[in-house]
């Protein structure tokens, strides 16, 4: 996909759709979609600047105990721990930096993995209920 | 859904009705400019009536801060009318909550600016 706010949304709308494919209630499905949404930004805007002459890579899978997402850009990397804290007092009225820790805070499990070049993060949420058949599937959206 | 935003005034205060979404890109511009104008013409007891915000992301909450901050720093006040439940929850989460002076009552949100 192109390194555009086009394909945030988008990836929002396929996160959004897939969660409830797979069985999530309206409330999981926002907080999916938005972290979704944020690992999209982060990957088009700093991970890509914008760049058109890079993509990211959004993929879907969904399990019959979990929707899994990976978001790949091409970028330079990012350290998250050396984001700092939005909750401290001292970041509270920053106008930034809160990303990752909305991310964090809606998926069951974040891992970031570092490519050349480029970062991948894959975001994990657990179903708390067992699915149907039709629940498992994979969708992996085009680079 | 694209965000919209139009502002009346009541009893010396500026309220500014938003509907949409507060995203990266045009919600959070369309916020930014709103605000800039208000405080341009020397209007700055803003309170922003967000019933109609669907949604809203990192970006949306750093421009409601960025807005907050800079009304403040120009000696007004800047509150929050009519939180949908994923904005607050998003407020709670961020520790904003406790931040913004918000309201559920537009007569009484009016009466808090005097």
């Amino acid at each position: 996909m192109e390194s555009t706010l086009d394909s945030v949304n988008r990836a929002e709308e396929l996160a959004n759709k897939l969660a409830a494919e797979s069985g999530f209630d309206e409330d999981e499905r926002h907080r999916i979609a938005l972290a979704v949404r944020e690992a999209a930004v982060n990957a088009v805007y700093h991970g890509n600047h914008y760049d058109p002459q890079k993509k990211i890579t959004v993929g879907f899978e969904s399990s019959g105990s979990a929707l899994t997402v990976t978001i790949r850009d091409q970028g330079t990397g990012v350290v998250p721990e050396e984001v700092p804290d939005p909750l401290a007092p001292e970041n509270l009225l920053r106008g930034s930096g809160r990303g990752i820790f909305l991310i964090r805070a809606f998926m069951d499990e974040v891992r970031f993995r570092t490519l050349d070049p480029g970062t991948e993060i894959i975001l994990v949420k657990r179903r708390s209920a067992p699915p149907t058949a039709s629940q498992n599937q994979t969708c992996r959206g085009p680079r | 859904m694209t965000m919209k935003a139009s502002t009346r005034q009541v009893d010396g205060v500026t309220i500014v009705d938003l509907s949409g979404r507060i995203t990266l890109g045009e919600g959070s511009v369309i916020l930014r400019d709103t605000v800039r104008d208000l405080l341009g013409k020397n209007q700055k007891k803003i309170l922003l009536n967000l019933g109609d915000v669907s949604y809203i992301d990192s970006s949306g909450i750093g421009e409601l801060v960025s807005a907050y901050t800079t009304v403040r720093n120009q000696g007004g006040d800047l509150r929050l009318l009519n939180l949908t439940k994923k904005v607050h929850d998003l407020l709670q989460i961020t520790k904003l909550y406790t931040v913004f002076d918000v309201k559920d009552d537009e007569t009484s949100a009016v009466k808090a600016f005097a």
